[in-house]
């Protein structure tokens, strides 16, 4: 269902009060909920949940060739299909912009923060390395895909446990996991501000991203930025810009806290 | 302001590859109706880096469900020649040319007035002919230069440029080898693009940077904006005077 233009005018008007409609701050994500291991298959998994936006990440990893430009290092496949079945606003087919965009996004948090330590997926040099696939789908579209995305990628490789590598066949055996990806201790986190009317929030609900101008997604890790994508046309000034900053500064600690408290849960 | 400061820090220390200062600008090279064919184009060159644009319209769009009846419909085709760097790229779109074909969009819809045409379609169509990092921003530059040359309305004219940090030191408009940099915290590039009247209507990242200093590389990137803003209109300029001739 679209939206009607009618909520949206409400939405800004209550925004402009400093109110939303679920009575969150602008600053305040939904409840996170973050669950390991929905797929045995996968090297490793995670399910989040954020708020009725829920998304599931697999990690599934297999052997390949170097590329010329890094011959020490393994590959990152990041892809996003976002599901015919987690909306009635999305048609079947190949996936659309929003989808590629959305795994793009997420490579760009992991791989630039450098959460993953490349040079440990080398099994030879310039012959044999690890081509690790983040592969995302989303089940139930709330809004906030991106972010959940981000916090789905990190917390599934967290998980992960590398399958062995069989030196006779030169093969991955997948009947054995042992092994921890080599990631950094500090994880990169995925946070999206949305300018919806006058105001920029995080972690919009479907309704409120149906009215949202323009975006900016910062991935950082332990505050200093590793990734930046302004999406949508609407222009930013810089002094707004320099805003979200600074507010950025303030909450990702919080939701490094609450996504970290949901992955000590559940660790192993 | 600004960029004076980042320019004393790194004096004497840091030295570029190809020594420039580090707010200096590659070599730009820009001229407009490269194109016969087209409403409007433009070649628009950074240093090694070349793009042009070509503009259709604004015509009818097709198929006809494809029409917005409340606003016209920008659509950009960025698109890297297969020769254009050292390793042959596929021909054709794939996921990175997607990517920036609709950051381009983006970047240039806040100036067009696209609700005064209804039903229609205005494509620009992008072409990379050698690529020596900054692609998209050349692109971006190109295309706003062929949507002028176009008579497309707009508000201003769109410019855009990457603001970098080598290791710790704040550069302008990175080339190939300073995005391979590998010294230290590495290289971060941040291609921005601007409105006339410094707005930004396009932002990407990649590195590592705090965010007190990526504010001061966009007021780096805000400044040199203007100098590329100068060499557009000049084209501009310089195309109409031409034909007065």
């Amino acid at each position: 269902m679209i939206t009607p233009k009618i909520n949206g005018d409400v939405i800004k008007k209550y925004l402009n009060e400093g109110k939303r409609f679920d009575g969150r701050g602008f600053d305040e994500f939904r409840e996170i909920i973050i669950e390991p291991n929905v797929s045995k298959k996968a090297e490793g998994s995670a399910r989040v949940k954020i708020g009725k936006t829920e998304v599931i990440v697999g990690i599934k990893m297999d052997i390949g060739t170097p590329y010329p430009d890094s011959m020490d290092k393994g590959n990152l496949i990041t892809s996003a299909e976002i599901l015919p079945m987690s909306s009635d606003r999305i048609e079947l087919g190949k996936p659309g912009f929003e989808s590629i965009e959305i795994g793009r996004i997420t490579d760009r948090v992991l791989r630039e923060s450098g959460f993953i330590d490349f040079k440990g997926l080398c099994i030879k040099e310039g012959e044999k390395v690890w081509n690790l696939y983040v592969d995302i789908y989303s089940i139930n579209d709330d809004g906030n895909l991106l972010d959940a995305a981000g916090i789905g990628a990190v917390a599934a490789l967290k998980w992960a446990r590398m399958p062995k590598y069989d030196e006779e066949t030169g093969k991955a055996d997948y009947h054995e996991h042992r092994d921890e990806l080599p990631l950094d201790e500090n994880v990169p986190i995925s946070l999206t501000f949305h300018k919806v009317g006058d105001h920029f929030i995080i972690d919009p609900n479907r309704e409120e991203e149906d009215f949202s101008e323009t975006r900016i997604t910062l991935g950082s890790k332990k505050g200093i930025i590793s990734s930046i994508q302004k999406g949508e046309s609407h222009q930013v000034s810089v002094e707004d810009f320099g805003k979200v900053l600074d507010r950025m500064e303030v909450v990702w600690k919080e939701v490094l806290k609450s996504i970290e408290k949901q992955i000590e849960k559940n660790k192993k | 302001m600004t960029t004076k400061k980042s320019e004393t820090k790194s004096s004497g220390k840091f030295e570029r590859p190809d020594g420039r200062k580090v707010n200096e600008l590659r070599p730009i090279w820009a001229k407009v109706g490269v194109v016969p064919n087209a409403d409007g184009s433009a070649i628009y060159a950074s240093g090694d880096t070349i793009a042009i644009a070509a503009v259709y319209g604004p015509k009818q769009m097709h198929p006809q469900h494809s029409q917005n009846p409340e606003k016209g419909t920008l659509r950009c085709t960025y698109l890297m020649n297969s020769f254009s760097v050292n390793e042959r790229i596929k021909p054709g779109p794939n996921r990175r040319s997607m990517e920036i074909s609709k950051i381009t969009e983006w970047a240039l819809e806040p100036v067009l007035m696209l609700k005064d045409f209804p039903s229609q379609v205005i494509d620009v169509h992008i072409n990379i002919i050698q690529a020596d990092a900054g692609t998209r921003c050349a692109g971006i530059n190109a295309a706003s230069m062929a949507l002028a040359h176009a008579g497309v309305p707009m508000k201003s004219l769109v410019t855009s440029v990457s603001a970098g940090k080598l290791d710790k030191t704040l550069v302008i408009d990175l080339d190939k080898e300073e995005e391979d940099f590998e010294e230290g915290e590495g290289p971060t590039d941040i291609p921005l693009s601007f409105t006339g009247d410094g707005k930004i209507t396009h932002m990407q990242l990649d590195g590592k940077i705090s965010p007190a200093q990526l504010k001061e590389a966009v007021e780096m990137a805000r400044e040199s904006a203007k100098e590329i803003h100068k060499i557009q209109v000049k084209a501009l300029k310089d195309s109409v005077e031409g034909d007065k001739k």
